[in-house]
């Protein structure tokens, strides 16, 4: 059942932008900024983790679930070192992911290039 | 007096145009007198590539004329490149003075009519006119990298991978530029990025209104009235402002970037844009159906979106300015 | 004088909305089944909640910087919109993009400087929100709420 959640919810998310893309002036950039925030809103909130308790991939994939594990990041470290964690939870939060994203881009710009897409 | 009638007509000795392969694959691609399949024309940058096809360009037309470099008195040229270096870096070593130009889109209709005034002022012998664009070069430049997925809208256009080149001087031909009329930057404050051509369709209609009033024409005996690269959105667009102003414009009225692309079969969005747009159309196709006689009269009007990433980024609007130059059998 | 860019709004030929919503709905939530089945294996594999979710993110960014480079992912993404920019693939594709792009002007103020070229945005706002709300998580402690259960 978690699998036709994930699909369901997941799918609707997107839907949800591409809505604002083709409705609306905002652009691409400002949609995932704006869900970005609205991801770490949610998670304080208690909202996400119940989202994704539901519909686990299609919760934790979209980017807002990206962002919930900034909010978990954040609130794993005030719990373990106090303040200090304020600042360093987000970072912490979002280190995997980014080192992935970073490394992989390292290694597709020494293998690949660019090319156009309508040919 | 803003129009600048050619008594002493300067002739078009000769026109060569080159374009890539989405060109290659289009409705006008025997018209090119040379297309590339690969991008990259064998180099390994973008932007070297736009400067060889500039280069191609150069000793392709050079070359029909028999002429030599130095019996050219100076060129106009231009593209879409930061300080235009795929032109000026083309010219590189070569014994042939030149004058960068930047009219975005328009650049081929403003150098064009320059070198028709140098020429017909008898201070030039013979003067050379160029505009170039690539589709990567652009991208890179004012869109996004090449391979981020983003969704184009209906009104994009695709940015011309071509060149387009012409020798004009007083040898006997039977094509000549018989007048000029540089354009006035119009802005009603389109800001739409994803629609050029709307954005530089009242610069358009603000030369053809201007034109009209200097020549008292009815534009009906014309052969053809091609703008450079309004694309569908934008000719759309002129033909609903032209109404609104009581100016009516006939049915031969098309645009360079409509014609250069099978929007059916290509995936071209509103069609074709860019400075090689208008230059490789009028060098290739234009050209040599005035050339054989079947046509005998025609109007080019290059447009151009005058704005840059920052005024984008900055919320300005889009400026446009669109020259006019006729060309015609003497 | 005319609101010109609004005439030429309702003038201009508009997407074919339906079709993106469907296509973007559809490959959104296979994106996500395919993320649920990564997620379900490495689980079933023996790793705790916490490093599967890690290693299926790897996985989608890994396979989206794979067809970025392969050039497969500009023309799935310009059919299907939202679909592959809003999962992570996305934010993958916002960075790998750029990396590819400006090689030609080196690697240190190519590929380096440019890397966050598009997903700049997204990590700066990402991190100044997650400063916000690990200020409300603490302001909420010191009255004796704590609301990282909610989180957590």
């Amino acid at each position: 059942m978690i699998y036709l959640y994930a699909f369901l919810v997941g799918g609707a998310l997107c839907a949800a932008a591409q809505i604002l893309i083709d409705k609306t002036a905002v652009t691409p950039a400002r949609i995932l900024v704006g869900y970005v925030c609205l991801g770490v809103v949610l998670s304080g909130l208690g909202i996400y983790k119940k989202l994704v308790s539901f519909a686990g991939a299609g919760a934790s994939v979209p980017l807002l679930g990206f962002w919930h594990t900034l909010a978990k990041g954040v609130a794993r470290a005030i719990r373990e070192s106090g303040w200090i964690g304020i600042f360093t939870g987000g970072v912490k939060g979002m280190a995997g992911g980014l080192t992935f994203a970073i490394l992989f881009s390292l290694i597709a710009a020494i293998f690949f290039h660019g090319k156009p897409e309508n040919l | 007096m803003r129009l600048f009638c050619f008594e002493n007509r300067p002739r078009i000795v000769s026109c060569a145009s080159v374009g890539g392969g989405l060109e290659q694959q289009g409705p006008l691609s025997s018209f090119f007198d040379l297309t590339e399949n690969d991008t990259k024309f064998g180099l390994d940058t973008w932007e070297k590539a736009e400067r060889r096809m500039n280069e191609l360009c150069v000793s392709l037309v050079m070359q029909k004329a028999k002429i030599l470099p130095e019996e050219i008195d100076l060129a106009f040229a231009g593209d879409l490149m930061n300080q235009c270096t795929a032109s000026s870096f083309a010219f590189r070593g070569r014994d042939l003075p030149y004058c960068g130009l930047y009219g975005a889109c328009s650049t081929f209709a403003e150098s064009l009519g320059l070198a028709a005034l140098a020429v017909d002022s008898g201070k030039a012998r013979r003067a050379l006119s160029l505009a170039s664009s690539h589709f990567c070069t652009a991208e890179r430049q004012y869109r996004y990298p090449l391979e981020y997925g983003n969704q184009r809208t209906p009104t994009s256009q695709t940015t011309v991978t071509g060149a387009g080149c012409v020798i004009l001087g007083q040898d006997p031909s039977p094509v000549g530029i018989l007048e000029f009329m540089p354009g006035r930057i119009v802005d009603l404050s389109a800001k739409d990025m994803n629609n050029m051509g709307a954005a530089m369709a009242p610069a358009a209609l603000d030369t053809l209104l201007r034109y009209q009033k200097e020549t008292q024409t009815d534009f009906s005996g014309f052969d053809g009235i091609f703008t450079g690269d309004l694309g569908a959105e934008g000719l759309k667009m002129l033909r609903v402002l032209s109404d609104r102003e009581g100016l009516s414009l006939p049915s031969s009225l098309n645009d360079c970037g409509i014609l250069i692309y099978d929007r059916v079969r290509q995936d071209v969005h509103a069609g074709g844009s860019g400075a090689g747009c208008s230059a490789s159309v009028f060098c290739g196709y234009l050209y040599s159906k005035l050339l054989d006689g079947e046509w005998n009269d025609i109007l080019l009007i290059g447009t151009g979106a005058l704005m840059s990433p920052t005024t984008a980024l900055q919320k300005e609007s889009i400026p446009a300015v669109a020259h006019l130059v006729r060309i015609r059998r003497c | 004088m005319m609101d010109y860019e609004a005439f030429s709004k309702s003038r201009a030929r508009p997407s074919p909305f339906l079709k993106n919503l469907c296509l973007s709905y559809f490959s959104g939530g296979l994106i996500c089944v395919f993320g649920q089945i990564l997620v379900s294996s490495f689980r079933a594999a023996g790793f705790d909640p916490d490093t599967s979710s890690l290693l299926t993110t790897g996985t989608l960014i890994f396979l989206a910087c794979l067809f970025t480079g392969l050039g497969w992912f500009d023309r799935i993404a310009k059919h299907v919109g939202a679909g592959t920019l809003v999962p992570v693939t996305g934010f993958a594709n916002s960075m790998c993009s750029p990396s590819i792009d400006n090689k030609a002007e080196g690697f240190i103020f190519g590929v380096g400087a440019k890397m966050f070229l598009i997903a700049g945005p997204v990590i700066v706002y990402g991190t100044a929100t997650a400063v916000l709300l690990g200020i409300v998580i603490r302001v909420l402690m010191i009255f004796g709420i704590d609301i990282t259960g909610w989180i957590l």
